[in-house]
């Protein structure tokens, strides 16, 4: 009974957000999974008003649309510990019916990575039926006089600075990177998000950056126009055999990989590249995946799998998607299987370095 | 540019875009006036029905609930005590105990017409500064942002009513309490005792609510009698609003201090609340009616608050960078109709226009909301003449509700109730919770721009040109503030009873017979302030200066404190302005009863989940405290549980479980699971 009033009150709630998209299309039916009249809940570890809160909030509607029976899409937040809390709680508590769906973050995928002790969440066991991949460009004033990555090794004795969210953040993967490269950069952590970063870059504080691609895009751009900062290169995206390839939303600019042989003639390789490319995958190519709980039915699994696909390829959500997916392909489908395992796993080897050198450089008490 | 205005107006008086704000105008009203439920419930409630809308309807309709969230807001602040968001705390101040004096109409006018003031004087000052902004914003960097935080640490002075030891030692107890979770350098983790919910610290909004409305409550609940003590509504409407008319240069200083904070991404809008009523306090001739009633403490903070929140949108729309929770969502919202916030939102060519739609839309909302405030006021404002023993358990569940936003989990709740038995110590012993408040506020800031400025500028930082000006500010502030001290102090014989009492109600004398309790206290405080310090010395440099230099000082205050009580306490001599007890020789009975009821509550939200506590704990309550028959009993505890279900529903919330929930999870449906 209880039960039976909320569903009404989350219709009454909700509803309208799917309403006119909902409306009188006939409900495809997979099988026997049919959601009508159910709730599915999406479970998000972040607050509201999060990059990926709007993710989600983005595709709820979509999946909504999708999903045979139509069932209701909420967002609900679980926000704490650094996304542990939530992600946690939703193992514990999440039944295997396709009620239940969680949305993580690489800052999620991050601490499993790094063998947090506190994660409970295994990302083996979690099954994923969507990997929202995104990208960034890292940019330098123009007063260095570096037009391309050819000319990096130029400052490579110059301390150069960064504003920096945490060395357990998303920005360990830049840590990482300009260490790879060889760059001397100094992280000023403390930054509240890319924006203090970017501000920091504006007030000559800062001398090097990255935005993700649409921040880039709005707010970088127009003082690459004015002269003052230069692009140097893109995170690069993962193709389907997850190699490192150049990313959509900026095909004339080199990736990370393209930029380290310009700059030292050869590939990057060795423990301290599989570090990085295993950050990189997390936090970047494919940053947010949505999974069902262990032990989902493969008939629910596959539902879920077909909506999402049919979800992306729907011209209206092609059409909205621009700030939120940017030009990032979206894995659906049974391509999803590759870039979930390159975001979700480290090789032991890569782990112990990363560890010991957050450990040994950055103070950091794993 | 003319015709930038004449676009933005045109916009913003269509029919279409008036309805939308008014729609958020409503449910920023409802919103507001449900204490527990602030700017970001209200945005989050707003956020799903947002996608798909045409942007200018659905920028209309979030800018309306913005703008009447802190006026609305004000209701909860001196009707119950109750903070009715994080920028609005400094208004419970004297905004309560004027409800509680029978002004409670007069506190709302004057504090309504200030916020209207304050709102429309922001949105003339965006007007103007939009187009400088950027610059502006790009000329406060670390190093200034420090020197600010600094000022608002030094508003303590002020804050600290009439012991100055007992004040530094409150700020700096708040700045030991902001410094625990993750720390901003090396990511330490500082107290947390390895507990993820502290991991990013405590959140803002539980402080307020521990420090200053659990404390209240349970002081009043002793009293048997309604909030106003009259049990009147008291004199009126128009002579608060002749209030605010007399001190118009306030409201306008006030109005200035907010859009300037406001402006500053990182500084947010309890910054801007606590230091417009340190200069509220700080430039007025007799002092001596703050924290008792003094209306000119509602008006600064309340001019304040409303401005703030416009200069708040000047960083969210140009840069993309949002100066409070609520703003956040704002900005996820924008980016989900399409709209990515950028430096084109001050260009003419571009989205200026939709910029000034935004202010302008901010400016009509207040006054919009301010009406509706004022209509809506006599009928609100009667809650003060209930029977308190009958709102009290709805002042409990709001309170309680409120804390579990934070992060909707069972250990917020814990950590409102431990904060608010620091909060009763606080209040009896007569530690300023203002300075206390300061303290924590500023944690973060003054750590971080620290740390920041020394690696961007040098341990020169301070020698900046606006950084000078900021310091040569709060010297002249020290020193308005230590002249008026000793002024005051010169005044009355003994210099013991001067400058401010925040914790004193009346004229009744505080000073104990037996000093033992403050002595504990005290004692307490010491230990805390040394765990402080070996604490943080587990932690790398970077991340044990802050904790170790705070350490330090609320040691040295609090042991100063301690020498001068012990030494009344063994009858060795006066223990002077240090001693201070409100409970010494109290006839009003015992506090820890209802402290007992309180935690009786939270230990069965433990066991048996909230939703079965709250029936239990409103039976009990009033069958046993308000003695109430058994049709009232049923019908309010409908009422209350009728309430929370409609709010976790609409907003997807599971409410917070016990061990029951633990156990039998998939057994149970909602709302017990």
């Amino acid at each position: 009974m209880a039960d039976f009033t909320r569903r009404q009150l989350l219709a009454a709630g909700s509803a309208a957000a799917a309403l006119g998209l909902v409306g009188a299309r006939p409900a495809f039916s997979q099988a026997s999974v049919d959601f009508a009249g159910k709730t599915v809940e999406w479970w998000m570890p972040f607050s509201e008003g999060g990059g990926s809160d709007v993710w989600a909030r983005f595709f709820a509607p979509y999946l909504s649309k999708y999903l045979p029976g139509n069932p209701n899409v909420v967002v609900r937040n679980v926000p704490g510990g650094g996304s542990i809390t939530g992600s946690n709680e939703f193992v514990a508590r999440a039944r295997p019916d396709g009620l239940a769906i969680l949305g993580t973050s690489g800052s999620t995928q991050f601490p499993f990575l790094l063998g947090d002790p506190r994660v409970r969440y295994d990302y083996a066991k979690l099954i994923p039926v969507l990997v929202s991949p995104t990208g960034g460009v890292c940019y330098l004033p123009a007063k260095f006089e570096v037009k391309s990555p050819a000319d990096l090794g130029k400052i490579k004795d110059q301390e150069l600075v960064y504003g920096s969210q945490g060395a357990t953040s998303l920005d360990l993967v830049p840590m990482l990177a300009f260490r790879l490269l060889g760059l001397n950069v100094r992280h000023v952590f403390g930054m509240q998000g890319r924006g203090d970063g970017r501000l920091a870059f504006e007030r000559g504080e800062a001398t090097i950056d990255y935005q993700t691609s649409s921040a880039y895009l709005t707010n970088v751009t127009p003082l690459v126009e004015a002269d003052t900062a230069v692009p140097m290169f893109s995170w690069g995206v993962l193709d389907a055999e997850g190699n490192v390839a150049r990313d959509p939303t900026f095909p004339d600019l080199p990736h990370f990989v393209e930029a380290y042989e310009m700059m030292h003639g050869q590939k990057p390789s060795g423990v301290e590249y599989d570090a990085y490319l295993a950050f990189f995958g997390s936090g970047f190519a494919a940053q947010k995946p949505c999974m069902l709980p262990e032990g989902t039915p493969d008939d629910i699994v596959a539902t879920y799998r077909k909506a999402f696909a049919d979800a992306v390829a729907d011209p209206e959500l092609q059409k909205a998607k621009a700030d939120v997916l940017g030009d990032y392909e979206q894995a659906v489908g049974d391509d999803i299987e590759k870039l979930y395992a390159v975001a979700t796993s480290i090789k032991p080897e890569a782990r112990e370095w990363v560890r010991n050198f957050l450990t040994t450089e950055y103070q950091v008490k794993l | 540019m003319i015709d930038v205005f004449v676009t933005s107006l045109h916009n913003l008086l269509t029919l279409h875009h008036l309805g939308y704000m008014m729609i958020g105008v409503a449910v920023g009203l409802i919103v507001g006036i449900l204490p527990a439920l602030g700017g970001i419930a209200g945005m989050s409630l707003l956020l799903p029905f947002v996608y798909g809308m045409e942007p200018t309807a659905a920028i209309a309709m979030m800018v309306g609930l913005l703008a009447v969230i802190p006026t609305s807001d004000t209701f909860s602040c001196i009707l119950m005590g109750i903070p009715g968001s994080s920028a609005s705390q400094a208004t419970v101040l004297d905004g309560f105990p004027l409800a509680r004096k029978g002004e409670a109409a007069r506190a709302l006018s004057a504090s309504f017409s200030a916020s209207m003031i304050g709102g429309l004087f922001g949105a003339l000052c965006l007007t103007g500064i939009v187009i400088v902004a950027r610059p502006l914003i790009l000329s406060f960097t670390s190093a200034e942002l420090f020197m600010l935080a600094i000022f608002g640490l030094s508003m303590v002075g002020v804050l600290s009513g009439s012991s100055l030891a007992k004040g530094i030692a409150a700020c700096t107890l708040g700045l030991a309490f902001g410094a625990i979770g993750t720390a901003p350098a090396n990511g330490g983790e500082r107290m947390t005792f390895g507990s993820l919910y502290l991991m990013s610290g405590l959140e803002i909004t539980i402080i307020g609510l521990g420090i200053f409305a659990l404390p209240e409550v349970l002081d009043l609940l002793r009293g048997n009698s309604s909030i106003s003590s009259t049990g009147k509504l008291g004199r009126g409407w128009l002579d608060g609003v002749r209030d605010t008319w007399r001190e118009k240069w306030l409201t306008l200083r006030c109005s200035t201090i907010g859009a300037c904070v406001g402006l500053m991404p990182g500084l947010g809008g309890s910054v801007s609340d606590w230091i417009s009523y340190g200069h509220t306090v700080q430039t007025a001739k007799d002092k001596s009616q703050f924290g008792k009633g003094d209306i000119r403490g509602v008006i600064g903070p309340e001019a304040a608050n409303n401005s703030c929140a416009g200069g708040n949108l000047i960083p969210t729309l140009l840069f993309g960078i949002p100066g409070s929770g609520s703003m956040a969502i704002f900005l996820a919202a924008m980016i989900l109709i399409g709209l990515q916030p950028g430096p084109g939102m001050a260009d003419p060519n571009r989205d200026l226009n939709l910029t000034y739609t935004v202010v302008w839309t901010l400016a009509l909302a207040n006054v919009v909301g301010t009406a509706a405030c004022i209509a809506l006021s006599p009928s609100i404002a009667r809650l003060t003449t209930i029977r308190f023993v009958l709102f009290a358990p709805f002042m409990i569940l709001i309170i309680v509700f409120g804390a579990f936003q934070s992060t909707r989990s069972f250990e917020d709740i814990v950590a409102l109730l431990v904060v608010a038995l620091t909060g009763i110590f606080l209040k009896r012993f007569g530690w300023p919770r203002p300075a206390f408040l300061i303290g924590f506020v500023l944690a973060g800031q003054v750590e971080t721009y620290f740390y920041q400025a020394v690696q961007f500028y040098g341990y020169g930082f301070p020698l900046r040109p606006i950084a000078i000006v900021i310091a040569l500010v709060t010297i002249a502030s020290l020193w308005f503030t230590s002249r008026s001290r000793m002024r005051q102090k010169e005044a009355v014989p003994g210099g013991i009873t001067t400058d401010i009492e925040f914790e004193r109600e009346e004229d009744e004398t505080a000073a104990a017979r037996n000093l033992w309790p403050q002595v504990v206290f005290t004692a307490i405080a010491v230990a805390f302030f040394v765990f402080t310090i070996v604490e943080g010395a587990e932690n790398s440099f970077l991340d044990a200066v802050f904790p170790i230099a705070v350490g330090m000082v609320g040691l040295l205050t609090a042991a100063t404190v301690l020498f001068w009580q012990v030494r009344g306490a063994t009858g060795r001599g006066t223990a002077g302005n240090m001693n201070f007890d409100l409970d010494d020789g109290t006839t009003s009975g015992s506090l820890w009863r209802f402290v007992g009821w309180l935690v009786g509550f939270v230990a069965a939200i433990g066991l048996v989940g909230f939703t079965l506590a709250l029936i239990g704990f409103f039976v009990a309550f009033l069958k046993v405290v308000a003695r109430s028959s058994w049709l009232q009993t049923l019908v309010l505890t409908a009422a209350a549980v009728g309430l929370v279900l409609l709010l976790t529903s609409i907003l997807h919330m599971n409410l917070p479980g016990g061990l029951l929930q633990n156990q039998f999870y998939d057994q149970l449906v909602w709302p017990l699971r």
